[in-house]
């Protein structure tokens, strides 16, 4: 079948098979937990869209892809928000190169945003999209091959010339030839069609092609059924200072959202109105991982009653926690951009010195440079916390792609025998409540504390049930402010063994520390054999300590059977739908997914023994899945993805089949 | 001139005891460290510092063990960090004293780009680089203000290397106040108070004898016998004179104005004026910038307070930033984890 794309601005749609999707049901499951509803439950996303029957789909996969210069990011971000506002479930997964402004048009410029959203709880970004926005022929390159069978394809016409054909490396106009038989194709000229939307605004060519994404944006609103006005709103905030650009946008929005009103698309194409996930009452806000930490460390110094000091370094994609935590200043933070990550590090440890809490944040190649101040926190014993937006390693990797592959560094990555908690959060609304506990076990314990998120969590957003933080139990920090009876001892212990925190400014409680070995008690230098012997087991016990009390909970599934799929981290989502999918087919499977790291709950060897068999997916090759062996001497498997990509549903799936077939 | 200078905290009344701690000094017999602690612990009581309120931040290296060893607040850090350390602390307190100890290997080798950023900041501190241009604690290496030539265990055949010089490297970085003395100098507390009186970063290189590594590699100019000819002690608002200074002073440094650079002249009966002698004036930068390059040999090692020039400091437009951008403002938790664009769900489903 051949058909020409018309010139002008005359839509063609072409259709090609009926569409081979099947809908799967959710169960109405009971929500274990309200705060963290929107990972607690799951659902099917293996939904075909536009099917021809008349059966609404209840969760749509819609990709954004366009060059890194197109506003991708910001046409995903602002669908989102619709989405959000709209009542559905979502999980977004943006995609982007690491160059800022790659060559135009090329292949390794492009930029995506993907998001998952339905009437019925969400919690991946979704395995293949049902829809694919392609601004250019790069972006449909580069993405069309994981488009679902029978998924539609938007394209802009006025951007498959010639030389972004070449760019892209085709050899034909894709859109004029059989090479997309596979899937619907909606082309037409986006490029002329804004231009056209922005003619009475009088901009110049350029800019006024760059209101191409909203344009866009408006015709996915339309299709979805969504409501403009937020993003009108957001549109005359954000050009506040250019009420011109502002105008334009909002034209080209308009124009995107008519011609999906007006024009005659011969096609299964309908608007789709996708019911209101059913979610516990409350107020409701999107949130990304960079968000709800800056957040989360908001509250935690709070609820200990200190003032924050953030000491950070710009690297991707751990920055966005500074830039938020830098306006904050009216909740007791100071934020300090210093010159290296190891100043970073150096200056939070010495204001956790000084009575503030101390918290810095990085990436792996910038945790490898803090290393050995954290042991100087460690040998110290200052609260500290180290947050890591995991990315892909080693080395600079893949800044902007995410990994989970620091497991190691964090629980082993140090010199000596250094212990240090590890917390690691599953999603982006997940990590409020991680950067609190990693407060309160640094305060509490004195002691510094990894938080481990990861890239796809720093960026990605989702649906948050805004806290009540009323409900936050405190933990305020002590400071020792007198000489205790039988004298000052920097280095005695409490009941969890922490030491006493004491304020430089204390009247009579002058002393010294630091990074050599101490005594006990007294924290004078001390390089007695038996006196390491007694610091090195004070430091591990002190840590293992944590355990006491952390009971590791089974999130679906029996406490013993025949598997057990454990997880960390952002592979919270696949996993949980995985096991879910399997045990609607009757699998005997749990999923137990684990927050604290280190040191690991003090339950848990008893229950992964209770399993015939132990799944580890992790995005690494194999760091939970060796720490889980050594501690319990399990036969944990490994499934690995080390690919910069978040792990689909299928994999997951495939992997429990394969282990129980 | 130094008009935005205050102390920390009100003035307490202390002697040198009261600022040595229990601690056993652990440094080689006869090294300048001693009369570097002894200094320090003279100064302390004059310029009414409060323990409780003073806090000595060091790197690693064998000056660096000086915090053991005042009886006041102390943390020994990790190699070349101190400063940044130190940044830490007093943007969390303010009103804290600062002293930082290093090194011309922990300051300038392996700690150089946090001593250039507390510098080009400005924090509000003292720091006091013990430069006696060797490895001493590693057991002797060349270092980074070792000369040409040096011959250690890392360099058996010389270093080849060009040394760094402290106090331009300080200048270079935008330090605003830059002073030099050595170990056993008299004249080290009034350096010192200097230092402490300047509100903002104060520099101050000490030349120190390793006398195990290094011995009197700084003898030319420091021994006593070479005094008068080898130190240039610079005084504010007074003429650049040396050798025999009972005298008043047989040489004077002067303007070479066609040459644009300082020349020695020789000052006979004590009119310094008719040789041209130059008045200090800490408060000029171009001078501060020849004064620092000025090379000894030819000329005299100079000496006191090269540079002292305040601009507001560090944490003070860092606290005065907080304090702006939150005035008015009520910290409200709940407010700011439901900012942003939010909806309700109700039993009936959300709404905007």
């Amino acid at each position: 079948m051949t058909s020409l794309v018309p010139k002008g601005n005359a839509p063609v749609v072409r259709s090609f098979s009926t569409l081979p999707g099947k809908v799967l049901r959710t169960s109405g499951n009971p929500i274990p937990n309200a705060v963290e509803y929107a990972m607690a439950s799951a659902t099917s996303t293996s939904t075909a869209l536009l099917s021809r029957n008349e059966t609404a789909p209840e969760a749509v996969v819609v990709r954004f892809a366009g060059d890194s210069g197109d506003g991708m990011q910001l046409t995903g971000g602002q669908f989102t928000l619709s989405t959000a506002l709209a009542g559905n479930d979502l999980a977004t997964f943006p995609d982007f190169p690491a160059e800022i402004r790659a060559p135009q048009g090329t292949l390794f410029g492009v930029s995506a945003f993907q998001i998952n959203f339905g009437s019925s709880d969400i919690t991946t970004a979704g395995d293949a999209p049902d829809i694919l926005i392609a601004m250019n022929p790069a972006a449909l390159k580069t993405n069309v091959n994981e488009l679902k069978a029978g998924g539609l394809i938007i394209a802009d016409t006025g951007e498959f010339n010639d030389r972004n054909l070449a760019k892209a490396k085709y050899e034909a106009n894709p859109l004029e030839d059989d090479s997309l038989a596979r899937w619907q194709v909606l082309a037409f000229d986006i490029s002329a069609l804004t231009l056209e939307s922005v003619k009475p605004f009088g901009l110049g060519n350029k800019e006024a092609l760059r209101c191409k994404n909203m344009w866009t944006l408006g015709l996915a609103l339309w299709l979805f059924d969504r409501d403009r006005q937020p993003i009108v709103d957001w549109l005359h905030a954000k050009f506040a200072k250019a009420p011109e650009i502002a105008q334009a946008n909002i034209a080209a929005l308009n124009a995107g959202h008519a011609y999906g009103e007006t024009a005659e698309l011969a096609v299964p194409v309908k608007q789709l109105h996708l019911a209101p996930a059913p979610a516990p009452e409350g107020l409701y806000r999107t949130v990304t991982g960079a968000e709800s930490i800056s957040l989360g460390l908001v509250a935690g110094a709070q609820l200990a009653s200190l003032p924050m000091f953030f000491g950070g370094y710009p690297i991707t994609p751990a920055s966005a926690i500074l830039h938020h935590l830098s306006r904050l200043k009216e909740y007791g933070v100071t934020t300090f951009q210093a010159e290296d990550e190891i100043a970073a590090v150096a200056s939070a440890i010495g204001a956790s010195y000084a009575g503030s809490l101390g918290v810095t944040s990085s990436s792996g190649p910038g945790i490898a440079l803090k290393g050995e101040a954290i042991g100087l926190a460690i040998m110290t014993e200052l609260p500290l916390i180290i947050v890591n937006s995991q990315r892909g390693g080693p080395s600079t990797g893949l800044p902007t792609k995410t990994e989970q592959s620091d497991l190691y560094q964090a629980v082993y990555g140090r010199n000596g025998d250094a212990p240090m908690p590890v917390i690691a959060a599953r999603s982006p609304a997940d990590a409020f409540d991680c950067a609190i506990e990693a407060c309160r076990i640094a305060i509490e314990y004195m002691t510094p504390v990894m938080l481990l998120t990861d890239g796809y969590i720093a960026n990605a957003a989702e649906p948050w049930r805004v806290p009540d933080m009323a409900s936050y139990a405190p933990f305020k920090a002590a400071f020792l402010d007198h000489v205790p009876e039988g004298g000052l001892k920097p280095y005695a212990r409490d009941e969890k063994l922490a030491r006493p925190w004491i304020k430089p400014g204390t009247p009579d409680l002058m002393h010294r520390i630091g990074g050599i070995e101490k005594e006990v008690n007294t924290g004078h230098i001390n390089y007695a054999p038996a006196n390491h012997q007694a610091m090195t087991e004070l430091r591990r016990d002190k840590v293992l300590g944590i355990a006491k009390g952390l009971k590791q909970a089974v999130e679906i599934g029996a406490e013993s059977g025949k598997l057990a799929v454990v997880g960390w981290g952002s592979t919270f989502g696949p996993i949980h739908q995985a096991v879910r999918r399997a045990r609607r087919k009757g699998l005997d499977v749990a999923h137990i997914h684990i927050r604290h790291v280190w040191p690991l709950p003090e339950n848990l060897g008893d229950l992964l023994k209770g399993y015939e068999q132990i799944l580890v997916p992790e995005m690494n090759t194999g760091q939970l899945k060796t720490v889980l062996r050594d501690q319990y001497l399990v036969d944990a498997k490994p499934l690995n993805k080390i690919s910069g990509q978040p792990f689909r549903i299928a994999e997951i799936e495939a992997a429990i089949e394969g282990m129980l077939g | 001139m130094n008009d935005i200078t205050t102390l920390a905290g009100p003035r307490v009344e202390t002697t040198l005891k009261d600022w040595e701690t229990d601690q056993e000094v652990r440094w080689c017999p006869g090294c300048g460290d001693y009369a570097i602690l002894k200094a320090v612990q003279r100064t302390l009581p004059m310029i009414g510092a409060d323990p409780a309120n003073t806090v000595f931040v060091s790197g690693i290296g064998c000056s660096s063990r000086f915090p053991y060893y005042v009886e006041s607040y102390g943390f020994h850090t990790i190699h070349g960090r101190a400063p940044a350390v130190a940044t830490g602390v007093k943007l969390a307190n303010p009103a804290l004293d600062v002293w930082i100890v290093t090194g011309d290997g922990d300051g300038l080798s392996i700690g150089g780009n946090h001593t250039m950023h507390i510098l080009r900041r400005n924090l509000d501190c003292q720091i006091l680089l013990f430069n006696n241009e060797i490895y001493g604690l590693t057991k002797g290496q060349y270092s980074p203000t070792s000369r040409e030539g040096t011959r250690s265990p890392s360099t058996p055949f010389g270093s080849v290397d060009h040394p760094a010089k402290p106090a331009a490297f300080a200048l270079g970085s935008g330090a605003r106040f830059i002073a030099r003395a050595y170990d056993v100098a008299k004249q080290l507390p009034d350096v010192l108070k200097a230092a402490h009186a300047h509100k903002g970063a104060a520099f101050v290189e000490i030349f120190q004898n390793c006398i195990v590594y290094n011995k009197d590699v700084f003898g030319e100019f420091a021994e006593k016998k070479n005094a008068d000819d080898g130190q240039l002690w610079l005084e504010h608002g007074k003429p650049m004179l040396f050798g025999n200074m009972k005298a008043g002073g047989t040489r004077g440094i002067a303007l070479d104005r066609d040459a644009l650079m300082l020349k020695v002249v020789d000052v006979v009966d004590g009119d310094w004026e008719a040789a041209g002698v130059l008045v200090h004036d800490v408060a000029n930068r171009s001078l501060a910038h020849m004064l620092v390059e000025m090379p000894f040999g030819p000329f005299p090692m100079a000496l006191g307070v090269l540079y002292d020039d305040p601009v507001i400091s560090f944490e003070q437009s860092v606290v005065a930033q907080n304090e702006q951008l939150a005035r008015n403002k009520t910290p409200d938790l709940q407010k700011l984890v439901s900012a942003g664009q939010t909806w309700t769900v109700t039993r009936d489903g959300p709404e905007l």
